[in-house]
């Protein structure tokens, strides 16, 4: 392999790209586009439940209940109604999400230390936000059977007991559970595999249908050249990305960046280079634009999306699929990106993915200078 | 029309029995040929006869199907890469980057071919003056014409000094100036000793080569220079026609016994007669045309031409083929 050459195909690649603005200017514009878009919008936590009550019992304890619910930040009272049917239209119009029915006999119930029934009817219609909704109510009816059982003990034995086990869960790394906090990282990590492979499945395919490469390939220019050359530029690109993407989730999503901000590039640098050659290898097998730049989007956008547990565990999957996921790359960059920003782990933790990351580019580069063909037909 | 060139008879060029097959399709059937260093070798032929497969296997762009060749003393099929370092190659269809500058695609091909940097400024200056496109080193090559494109692919195929050169059809599509000037480069990089394979299908600038190979249908059907070929192939006497409605009257000279072969030519004919001797054949024409009703206002034997040459050829295989494909069918 010869320095030169390599040197004059990187050259004549940062040329092609300075003269495409506007290929430059989506290379650029629309990670922020996607990471805009995904960080607003793709937001997993459930909070301010809107919910109605139907309280026919009336009493203080009820009022005690209603209370609770209205003072949780999970969820946002929407007012009282008086039958079934104004319920039902609370929620059939998505004015309510939740609806609390307690019925007359609540109070007596309870002060006759009987178990004393209410409904709590949810919207399913999105059995994932009504999963996370349901539990919410699970939490204030246990503080609220709590405080109920320590006053009839009170009133009994005119003594407080102290409640046997007290656990004090403490949430590390997102103490607030942001999921905003683990999306971000994920969806960098997404944006860079696919628009890596985007630019590059472009390159090779270009001198295929204009030509060019009939002359290109009469010389005596060697694949590993080609491939390397074309990569440089581009990895450039991609780094300016990673930045920007890094910038955006520091100051503007303000996801806590606690590891090293130089392994964070390093490893990007690594994810890149075999995501590029995986799209150098897309365009010199399929040597059109159109197909090769298809292909490179659906070979990594989705098991980026899918498969790298960015943001659907991966614990939870099939274990035919989970058995997939081992050798989607991104699983292994979306891991560590969070591991860094997250956990501000570094090489010592992380080496095996990072280990595989590097094994990854070998092969795909090596791939992609083999299927690099100095012949025509 | 030019002297031939002054050099040992240094085989550069050699084929044996070369052949290429894409699926059932035979693009080239085992050609054999070789050309001297120095020379300029013309392959001519329609399109579609087998000149870019077989250029393509000479520079190692295409893998033969059968048959052997060398190329500055490398083997064709095992030595490509070696043979791509010792020729200059330019494709049928422009290949140099239009969204680079004039200059930016000579730098990259100096890069490729790892000149010096002495040699890349002292090249570089040498193209850009030969192409006569001092004044536009700057200009992006998209907004280049024609025959300024050609002069610098040309450049850029020869700024390593190849002692072989490769042209596919490098005049198509270019004015007659241009192809001209064009031919005055081929000649001066000729006389440094450069040797030039060049297909064409235009008759004239066959004239200019030293050697001609006519490839017709994937087959080499005659081999030796312009003069050699007229003499050969067209011993019998042409005579040129100009009248009016040429389409009919060809039909006709056509029937007549005293002419083997007839063929537009400009806005005339051109007759091939069945002897030496064009006198019968001018008169049998001449009474031919006036009884029935043409205007004939020139009718007189010429020296033929490279074209009367290929075409008498061309239909000569026709004829020689035609019996076959009726037994096929």
């Amino acid at each position: 392999m010869n320095l030169r050459r390599l040197w004059a195909i990187a050259r004549k690649e940062a040329i092609h790209i300075r003269r495409d603005p506007r290929s430059l200017g989506l290379a650029l514009g629309i990670p922020m586009l996607m990471l805009l878009s995904f960080g607003y919008a793709l937001t997993l936590d459930v909070d301010q439940v809107p919910f109605v009550v139907w309280d026919q019992s009336g009493t203080p304890q009820s009022r005690d209940l209603v209370a609770r619910f209205r003072a949780s930040r999970y969820f946002d009272f929407r007012g009282a109604v008086e039958n079934y049917r104004a319920l039902e239209h609370e929620i059939d119009t998505r004015d309510a999400y939740l609806g609390l029915v307690i019925p007359p006999e609540f109070a007596r119930r309870l002060d006759a230390s009987r178990a004393a029934p209410a409904q709590a009817v949810v919207d399913g219609s999105d059995s994932n936000t009504a999963a996370i909704v349901l539990g919410y109510p699970q939490g204030i009816t246990t503080t609220f059977n709590q405080d109920v059982m320590l006053a009839q003990v009170r009133r009994s034995t005119g003594l407080a007991p102290s409640p046997a086990l007290d656990l004090r869960p403490r949430v590390w790394f997102n103490p607030d559970l942001e999921s905003r906090n683990f999306i971000v990282p994920g969806i960098m990590a997404v944006i860079m595999g696919l628009i890596a492979a985007l630019l590059t499945s472009l390159t090779i395919a270009r001198e295929w249908e204009r030509g060019t490469m009939e002359q290109l390939i009469s010389t005596p220019v060697r694949p590993a050249e080609l491939v390397l050359g074309k990569l440089l530029p581009y990895l450039g690109i991609g780094m300016l990305d990673m930045a920007i993407a890094v910038l955006m989730a520091v100051f503007l999503f303000h996801v806590p960046l606690r590891g090293s901000v130089t392994f964070l590039f390093a490893v990007g640098g690594v994810f890149m280079i075999g995501t590029l050659a995986q799209g150098i290898l897309i365009s010199t097998v399929a040597r059109q634009q159109l197909l090769a730049s298809q292909v490179a989007m659906i070979s990594t956008f989705l098991p980026a999306f899918l498969l790298s547990g960015f943001a659907f565990a991966i614990g939870n999957m099939p274990v035919a699929i989970q058995v997939i996921t081992y050798i989607v790359p991104a699983r292994y960059f979306v891991a560590m990106v969070k591991g860094i920003f997250l956990r501000g782990v570094g090489v010592a933790t992380l080496w095996p993915d990072l280990l595989f990351l590097v094994i990854f580019a070998l092969v795909v580069a090596g791939a992609a200078i083999r299927f690099t063909r100095k012949r025509l037909g | 029309m030019r002297a031939p060139p002054v050099s040992s008879a240094e085989i550069v060029v050699e084929v044996q029995k070369l052949e290429k097959r894409f699926g059932s399709f035979i693009a080239v059937a085992g050609i054999s040929f070789s050309v001297q260093r120095g020379e300029i070798f013309g392959f001519l032929g329609p399109n579609g006869a087998g000149k870019s497969t077989t250029i393509r296997m000479l520079c190692g762009l295409l893998a033969p199907s059968a048959g052997s060749g060398r190329v500055a003393g490398f083997d064709i099929v095992r030595d490509a890469e070696k043979i791509k370092t010792r020729i200059g190659y330019m494709s049928q269809k422009f290949s140099l980057y239009d969204e680079l500058t004039v200059e930016e695609n000579i730098d990259f091909y100096s890069g490729i071919y790892r000149l010096s940097k002495a040699k890349k400024i002292e090249r570089k200056e040498w193209v850009l003056a030969m192409a006569g496109l001092r004044d536009h080193r700057h200009s992006l090559t998209s907004e280049l014409s024609g025959g300024w494109k050609q002069r610098l692919a040309l450049g850029c195929a020869v700024l390593h000094e190849p002692p072989i050169l490769f042209l596919d059809e490098p005049t198509s599509g270019v004015d007659p100036i241009s192809r001209r000037q064009f031919w005055d480069l081929i000649y001066e990089l000729s006389s440094q000793g450069v040797t030039v394979f060049i297909t064409t299908h235009y008759m004239e600038e066959s004239e200019y080569c030293d050697r001609l190979g006519v490839i017709y249908r994937g087959e080499l059907i005659a081999l030796g220079s312009p003069r050699e070929l007229k003499a050969r192939h067209l011993q019998e006497a042409v005579i040129e026609i100009e009248c009016d409605r040429p389409n009919e009257a060809m039909e006709l000279l056509e029937h007549l016994p005293e002419i083997k072969e007839a063929a537009l030519f400009g806005k005339g004919l051109h007759a091939v007669a069945r002897g030496a001797d064009a006198a019968p054949a001018v008169q049998a024409i001449r009474e031919a045309l006036a009884g029935a009703g043409f205007r004939a206002p020139r009718i007189e034997s010429i020296t033929p031409t490279l074209e009367d040459v290929f075409v008498s050829l061309i239909e000569a295989r026709d004829r020689a083929d035609a019996p076959q494909t009726e037994v096929q069918r």
